[in-house]
């Protein structure tokens, strides 16, 4: 499972970067650019101390001010190239960043909507959108700045060393000595910071999660009077997250101490060995202040690379997790051929699609969820001619949304076929199969939008005098009218400004709208009062005349009149038949009936 | 929110790690002192030891020199110029170290003194509260605003000293070295300074247009997900393909332009700072060409100068993210100053030993709409009491008000439990007394075990595995590879809704309350186990006081008296026989239920 490897250590060959190069191609030119920009930005951070040793060396060491206009021409056209020159790089590195970002956004996104139900089942929403939403930005991050400080901070040192030898062999050697130490202890220093970085980021989400559970849990904290319990813990958890943070920043100080110690290493060597050159009249006091310039600022650069580093290593993990969702298949994909003649998700062709009937049959079906082991359904057969109003009933977690996955192509059987229309629901596009369905939810789903959008979901050129009509058919016409702003009202995210009932009524209008072959509701009659029910239930009777319909139902009374009633237990089928075969069979229906409706049932269970 | 109630708050989150705090600056000071002796030796060392300009004694870099041995050894023994820089290197590794300790160590107290305070004050405040502000915003608050204000003081506060104390002694060498060159550098500063704080303010909007597009991109995502089926079932996935990508490009292009803005920045204040080391520079060749100052001094002065550069951009960063520490600050204020739940002065214990009666109880949620219009009814000690109503009948508004998580005003009736007002008794108390099974169920993220003893850590596993049995919950566990120690919630597996409510039911009985309300709590059970776990509830405790809640007749029908609701009133009340015979509401939603077509087909 996924969400298991969460905290896990990634280690991806070349640290992930070989998963990341499609992202980057469609900029490989900005990115060539941006890195000559960049090494052209530390040519000028390069040259700008050379300026000062130029004054000292010629004008203050000789007492003289000729020419000193030029100098200050080449000087401010050097400013101005680097401002110029990393004006560029910036800017660029900035559109890596985003479009990199975006692009994986665009990707993951699209290739979520393609993915089957089992990824959803195993990854809840929160994780997925994390996916999404940060390690995209993440990445885009790491890709650009890392890469511009990379370049940046080596070639800086690179540069400034070559420089230093140039100018002074010997001096700049003795200089470079400090470079491997430095190497030697960011490399020790560098393990540990991962690590801190990795716990600090584990604890600061656990801190998180508390906030949000104790602010989402208000009313089962208040009533269970579990105030002191949970402070108490969020304290402990707190107190961790400090203790941890701490103990990281004595290492991270630790480093940073270290290489500015090491830099003012270089100061002093420089002062001695290039005094005493200086001294002798070997070099001139402008070489030595230059010197100086370059041995102090060698070593934050290597600090901001290790940092870079760190955070690459950092980022293993959300590359990880991003390249593990764009490589996760669906379970459920269109053959070639299917995509030739219907079209995909995106480019359907719907001039070729057929019209639905609504025949479905199960011929021999097999069926194992793709997560678990047990063999759901065994050589099942099963014809639901059109217009068929098929029932199925049985305990909460017995099974019962199996079959509608399967008809709604959601999940594929193990074995044998679902038969749409007398072929193999694999012969058309899932879209063509999706576009004929109506499906009304347990926990109705509206969007953020105003309600005539949310209503026309399914159906995006209906009139308002068809939305009007298919409120009408659910009765609920009324909600419409009692808002201030009728269809033009805002549903909030995820319905907030909706009861349940409400919600029910309006995903109960949205599935007519659409005008389905094949109508699922999915114990969608659960959660409403019994007036507002037997509402909804003559709209339904109204509604699945002459459409092949599946209710997925707890109570019932809302279902003795369908053409099948399918008994489910412990996953299975176990009875089929209508309503009066199967009381008269006096089998597990019956008795499921007999608990729901009989007084004598419950006192028998008194007893 | 007022500057002065601003200050206490930060007063209140700075408890305990001011002393932290001041380490942190003082270090970081000592730190920035060091550094400028440096100039001060490496002038000495170029006009006295190399050169041979007298060494001023009354200077820094004379009073070392002669503390080392003089000119003349120095000459002899360069090395000894190393050891000295080393030794400061030292020191200043020293400090630089302490100071990133101390840095830390205040700012993450502060950050756990806030957020403790945080969470126990959002604990503590009414329900109300709970409902009337989103949730995602709160967590905004607690995450992100505390962020901010600890990156602010971290990273502003603790250099604020250093900073301008850096400012006034790199003037004060350069002062000592020429009066000139000082007053050209710090000519620049009001320059910089004022362009950074300009510029800061001026990118903070830009950056709170790109929050609030992220926003709008992130709940474009969570809706995609949550609804999936819905978009599947309709095969809507290119119009969600096509919203993403419009917003997605909004995004992207809100941070596209800010960038550019950005990149204009990092440039033109580069510009600016090496423009003023130029100036500073060509100034410093003339002043020694006349003799002015020495190649030492020179020198000296380039290097305070460069360390003038950062303290002074910083300077106008810090008054634009001070605006923004301030903001984060008082949006922290909004949930510091709500008013916490607060019991009576001679708030009493709660015994719920006896009755519970509610008498003549109205009430409103908005102060316009009564959710509830004189509601009178008891429940004797040991009955048990149903509850018929309809969707927004007031139902759930009763259990609330009971529990107390929202107050009855005034003028609103009384609820009273063993003949006391619920408003003279502690709401801990009265909640402690009273086991609440909520419509939905809010299961903590940790095992089904601990969530079942949440409230009651004491429990036995013997009494756990009892509740779980009452509960109807032992079968569905034992289907789990992990049994109760199964991990719930965000980071372990989804139960469905009856489950949750069977784990919900099981913790409330291991409290052992004496009185136990199901509010709607058996909806997504199926009628099957509903009536098992009211049976066994009813033979294994015998002696308390129930309340169910239910649109459900055949949950109701056995309680002792029901009563039904129907928009905010009490309408009938009786046993199921009188009420079935009194052929209201009850007998109608009762016939609704029981239309019993093709079971009297079966007996015929």
């Amino acid at each position: 499972m996924e969400k298991k490897n969460e905290n896990k250590i990634a280690h991806l060959p070349y640290f992930g970067i070989p998963k990341l190069l499609p992202y980057l191609k469609p900029y490989a030119v900005m990115i060539i650019v941006m890195i000559f920009f960049g090494l052209a930005g530390t040519a000028t951070d390069i040259v700008i101390p050379l300026f000062q040793k130029y004054a000292i060396n010629n004008y203050i060491a000789r007492s003289v001010t000729d020419g000193i206009a030029v100098f200050v021409l080449a000087y401010i056209a050097v400013i101005l190239i680097q401002a110029v020159v990393n004006l560029i790089s910036t800017y660029l590195c900035c559109k890596v960043e985003l479009y990199v970002g975006r692009d994986m956004k665009q990707k993951s996104f699209e290739h979520l909507q393609t993915l089957s139900f089992s990824y959803f089942n195993r990854n809840n929403t929160g994780y997925v959108h994390a996916r999404v939403m940060s390690d995209t930005d993440r990445i885009g991050t790491l890709v650009s700045w890392g890469l511009m400080d990379v370049v940046w901070n080596l070639s800086y040192v690179v540069g400034a060393i070559g420089t230093m030898l140039v100018i002074n062999f010997k001096l700049g050697l003795l200089i470079l000595i400090i470079v491997p130490i430095a190497i030697v202890i960011s490399a020790f220093f560098q393990r540990k910071l991962v690590t801190f970085q990795r716990q600090i980021r584990e604890e600061n989400s656990k801190i998180t999660s508390r906030f949000s559970e104790g602010i989402t849990g208000a009313a089962a904290i208040k009533t269970l009077t579990i105030e002191d319990k949970m402070y108490r813990e969020f304290c402990e958890q707190t107190g961790k997250m400090r203790r941890v943070s701490v103990k990281s920043a004595h290492f991270n100080s630790l480093f940073g101490s270290t290489l500015s110690f090491l830099a003012y290493t270089g100061l002093a060597l420089v002062l001695w060995r290039g005094g005493i050159i200086t001294a002798e009249g070997v070099m001139e006091i402008g070489t030595l202040s230059v010197f100086m310039t370059y041995a102090l600022g060698i070593m934050s650069p290597v600090q901001f690379l290790v940092g870079t580093l760190t955070n690459l290593i950092g980022a293993q993990v959300n590359i990880e997790r991003i390249s593990s969702l764009m490589e996760t298949e669906s379970d459920v994909k269109d053959s070639p051929e299917v995509i030739r003649k219907y079209g995909d998700t995106f480019s359907p062709r719907r001039e070729a699609w057929e019209m639905l009937r609504g025949d479905i049959e199960f011929r021999d079906v097999s069926f194992i969820y793709p997560d678990g082991e047990e063999l759901v359904l065994d050589h099942f057969d099963l014809k639901i001619p059109a217009g068929t109003n098929v029932a199925i009933v049985g305990e909460t977690g017995a099974g019962k949304s199996t079959l509608v996955n399967l008809v709604c192509r959601f999940f594929e059987p193990t074995e044998g076929q679902v038969l749409i229309d007398g072929r193999d629901a694999r012969e058309r596009s899932q879209l063509w199969l999706h576009s004929n369905i109506g499906y009304v939810l347990q926990t109705p789903h509206l969007f953020s939008g105003t309600i005539r959008d949310n209503l026309r979901y399914g159906n995006p050129t209906a009139t308002d005098e068809e939305i009007m009509a298919a409120l009408r058919t659910v009765s609920a016409e009324g909600i419409i009218e009692r808002l201030p702003e009728g269809l033009d009202s805002e549903a909030g995210e995820g319905g907030a400004n909706m009861s349940t009932g409400e919600k029910q009524l309006l995903s109960f209008a949205r599935a007519i709208l659409a005008d389905p072959r094949i109508l699922i509701l999915d114990e969608a009659t659960s959660s409403v009062d019994t007036e507002t029910e037997k509402v909804i239930q003559d709209a339904i009777n109204t509604v699945i005349s002459g459409r092949t319909s599946f209710i997925i139902a707890h109570r019932l009374s809302t279902i003795v009149d369908a053409d099948v009633i399918l008994a489910v237990r412990g996953g299975k089928i176990v009875e089929s038949g209508t309503n009066r075969e199967l009381m008269k069979k006096g089998g597990y229906y019956s008795m499921l009936y007999r608990r729901q409706f009989e007084d004598e049932a419950f006192e028998k269970l008194e007893r | 929110m007022a500057k002065k109630s601003k200050l206490s708050l930060i007063g209140r989150f700075m408890k305990g790690s001011v002393v932290l705090f001041i380490l942190s600056m003082l270090s970081t000071l000592a730190l920035s002192l060091i550094e400028l002796i440096n100039p001060q030796i490496i002038k000495v060392m170029i006009d006295s030891v190399i050169g041979d300009e007298p060494v001023d004694i009354s200077s820094v870099g004379g009073i070392i020199t002669n503390a080392v041995g003089g000119i003349p050894f120095l000459r002899e023994n360069l090395w000894a110029i190393a050891v000295l820089i080393i030794s400061l290197a030292l020191v200043m590794g020293l400090f630089k170290y302490l100071s990133g300790v101390f840095n830390t160590a205040a700012s993450e107290r502060l950050t756990e003194t806030t957020r403790n305070a945080l969470f126990k004050k959002i604990e503590s405040l009414p329900f109300s509260w709970h409902t009337a502000n989103p949730t995602g915003d709160i967590i905004q608050r607690c995450t992100s605003d505390v962020e901010t204000l600890k990156r602010f003081l971290s990273e502003q506060l603790t250099s604020v000293v250093s900073t301008v104390m850096l400012i006034i002694l790199s003037l004060f060498f350069l002062s000592r070295i020429h009066i000139k060159i000082t007053l050209i550098a710090a000519l620049s500063i009001p320059f910089v300074v004022g362009f950074s704080f300009l510029f800061h303010r001026l990118i903070s909007k830009g950056f709170a247009k790109c929050d609030e597009n992220e926003g709008i991109l992130s709940s474009v995502v969570q809706e995609n997900l949550a609804g999936v089926r819905v978009v599947r079932a309709f095969g809507r996935e290119s119009a969600e393909i096509e919203k993403f990508t419009k917003q997605n490009e909004i995004y992207t292009g809100t941070w596209v332009n800010l960038c550019k803005v950005l990149a204009g920045f990092w440039a033109t204040n580069d510009i600016i700072s090496c423009v003023q080391v130029m100036i500073v520079i060509v100034t410093g060749v003339y002043l020694c060409v006349e003799g002015e100052i020495t190649a030492g001094g020179f020198i000296a002065a380039v290097s305070y100068n460069s360390m003038l550069t950062w303290p002074v951009r910083r300077l106008g960063r810090m008054i634009s993210e001070m605006s923004k520490a301030s903001i984060a600050l008082g949006r922290l204020g909004y949930i510091m100053d709500s008013t916490s739940e607060a019991d009576r002065n001679n708030a009493v214990k709660a015994s719920a030993e006896g009755d519970i009666a509610f008498e003549h109880v109205s009430f409103s949620y908005d102060g316009k709409k009564k959710v509830l219009d004189d509601v009178s009814f008891t429940v004797k000690k040991g009955t048990t009491l149903g509850i018929l109503g309809g969707t927004g009948s007031g139902k759930s508004t009763l259990v609330q008000l009971l529990c107390r998580l929202y107050d009855l005003s005034e003028d609103g009736g009384k609820i009273t439990v063993s003949d006391v007002d619920i408003k003279e008794l502690s709401a801990n108390s009265l909640r402690n007394a009273i086991g609440i099974v909520l419509q939905e169920p809010f299961l903590f993220s940790r095992t089904i075990k601990e969530n079942i003893s949440i409230a009651n850590d004491a429990s036995t596993d013997d009494a756990l595995m009892k509740a779980s049995q009452i509960a109807c919950l032992d079968r569905a566990v034992g289907e789990f590879a992990n049994g109760y120690d199964t991990l719930v919630g965000e980071r372990g597996v989804t139960l469905s809704g009856g489950q949750k409510q069977r784990v919900a039911i099981a913790r409330i009985l291991v409290r052992g309350t004496p009185v136990i309300i199901f509010d709607d709590s058996l909806s997504a059970v199926d009628a099957e186990t509903d009536a098992l776990i009211r049976s066994a509830i009813k033979k294994e405790l015998g002696g308390i006081t129930v309340i169910i809640i239910s649109h459900r007749i055949s949950s109701l029908m056995q309680a002792d008296n029901i009563i039904v609701l129907d928009r905010g009133r009490l309408v009938e009340s009786g046993t199921h026989a009188q009420l079935l015979e009194s052929g209201g509401i009850y007998k109608r939603v009762f016939d609704l239920q029981h239309t019993d077509r093709s079971y009297e087909e079966v007996n015929d």
